[in-house]
């Protein structure tokens, strides 16, 4: 309906884009009545978001055309960024930011590598560039939503692990229900995602194939390719974080440091 | 219960000198210094938010003192490995915090984080102290709350510690539960000459539990000394 009032392409996409946004903050408009305050970072998420994919566009037009060195840097830059995003999520453990990145750039960093040496990702920057934050996007959520997880239980069963603790076990013993417990629930999009493939939802990266083109079963087998690399990235990035930060929330004479509050 | 501790064995097995400690600013346990001796049972007593249970913690070193020390046996509690000393100093909180499972693993659970294995037999001597023989296949959630604290105090005797922390170990029971777990652990520290600290704000508990008492106000100790003469001042 758009198109017949905006002919222009660019006031086009920019309404476009505001009526997405529009329609984002009437669903946190509707969780404020219901006492559930959204607006402020949804509003910055937003933003923020919009910002940083078009100046990463623009960057990106004048990267394509650099050597392959800069699409290796660029993705470092994006695991950076990553960490720090997902850290927020781990307030009050020391050095979330840097487990995470450490984690990141492991879980996404190896998988890119590994898949890009076995010739799965082409090297050339305009597909490992957009593959690559795929894999590291999704390994930031991975880790947010395991830090997340994990913060919550140690908070509310601090009582058991303190009581483990006191009965002289290791801090790993007292706290690993709770590690499996953030592992495994950080992975439910992942393994979610490559269940419903195809029967609930078909991905943007086959879409965007699909309409220039490629042969459909191409498309089909390249989607689940990079899900399963998503898979392995994002499962990885979880078991390197949760390993990590299993030594953070201790103190070297083994008391807990999350405490409510801090 | 009112013997003299220090007539009974004449040795101070546990040495609070200085002991404090501080966070964001806020001091909740102040320059505390006491001795403890073997085989005795002191309580630590004062009003809500006086730094007990923050004393307590410092003495297994489950927090860590922002001054001070504690000597357990003549060592600086720093000199030992913290699992060590919560082996030897355990601890019985104001909740029971048992893990999911049967009541027997949660008494094999201590003893097994140092490579040993609860005998049936210890186990079944361990029930039978606490008053609940037979139920080592229990669910723990199937418990009530006095039976549930009778495991907690079994799953700390099982490490078998030189002394015995409880922080107000009665404070959410009922009335009839809490009269119970108190006889209990009369018995179980008059049989086997336990030393042991209790936490309360029930000055009677502490009178019928204890031989000395130290008064906390602010995290400051204010009175120490015979329970009968420190409670009545």
């Amino acid at each position: 309906m758009l198109k017949h009032f905006f002919s222009n392409p660019l006031h086009l996409v920019l309404v476009q884009a505001g009526s997405a946004a529009a329609a984002a903050m009437i669903v946190v408009l509707l969780a404020r009545r219901r006492g559930i305050h959204l607006e402020n970072e949804t509003l910055i998420a937003m933003i923020r978001g919009l910002i940083q994919i078009i100046a990463v566009g623009s960057i990106l037009v004048i990267l394509l055309r650099g050597p392959r060195w800069t699409g290796g840097l660029l993705l470092a830059v994006m695991i950076v960024a990553a960490g720090a995003t997902s850290a927020r999520r781990a307030k009050g453990i020391p050095g979330a930011f840097t487990v995470s990145t450490w984690a990141i750039a492991f879980g996404a960093g190896s998988v890119i590598a590994i898949m890009t040496w076995l010739g799965v990702i082409d090297s050339a920057i305009t597909s490992l560039v957009p593959v690559g934050s795929m894999l590291i996007a999704n390994a930031m959520n991975t880790n947010g939503l395991a830090l997340n997880r994990l913060r919550g239980d140690v908070l509310a069963h601090r009582g058991e692990i303190e009581a483990a603790l006191a009965l002289g076990a290791e801090t790993k013993v007292s706290v690993s229900p709770y590690i499996q417990v953030a592992f495994e629930s950080s992975l439910i999009p992942a393994i979610d995602s490559v269940r419903s493939l195809g029967i609930v939802w078909i991905p943007g990266l086959m879409a965007g194939m699909l309409l220039s083109g490629v042969r459909p079963l191409y498309a089909a087998i390249y989607q689940f390719v990079v899900l399963a690399m998503i898979l392995a990235a994002s499962g990885l990035t979880s078991l390197v974080s949760t390993l990590l930060i299993r030594a953070r929330i201790f103190t070297s004479a083994e008391q807990l440091i999350l405490q409510p509050g801090r | 219960m009112n013997a003299n501790p220090v007539s009974d064995s004449g040795s101070i097995i546990l040495r609070s000198e200085n002991l404090g400690r501080v966070v964001n600013g806020k001091v909740l346990v102040d320059d505390v210094t006491f001795d403890l001796w073997a085989s005795e049972v002191l309580a630590i007593v004062g009003p809500s938010g006086s730094g007990k249970s923050s004393l307590l913690r410092l003495l297994n070193r489950l927090d860590e003192p922002s001054n001070g020390t504690v000597y357990l046996e003549g060592i600086d509690y720093r000199q030992i490995e913290p699992r060590t000393l919560r082996r030897k100093v355990g601890l019985v909180t104001q909740r029971p915090y048992l893990f999911p499972g049967t009541v027997g693993e949660n008494l094999k659970f201590g003893p097994a984080q140092h490579g040993q294995v609860l005998s049936q037999e210890s186990l079944d001597d361990l029930l039978a102290k606490v008053g609940l023989r037979g139920y080592s296949a229990r669910n723990v959630a199937n418990l009530s709350g006095g039976e549930a604290q009778r495991v907690a105090v079994a799953r700390t005797l099982a490490n078998r510690p030189l002394i015995l922390l409880l922080d107000e170990p009665t404070s959410a029971l009922d009335e009839a539960s809490k009269f119970e777990i108190e006889a209990l652990l009369l018995s179980i520290v008059l049989d086997q000459r336990l030393t042991c600290v209790i936490v309360t704000h029930d000055k009677t508990q502490a009178a019928r539990l204890a031989e000395r008492a130290l008064v906390l106000e602010s995290g400051r100790v204010v009175r120490m000394g015979a329970t009968s003469e420190v409670l009545h001042a």
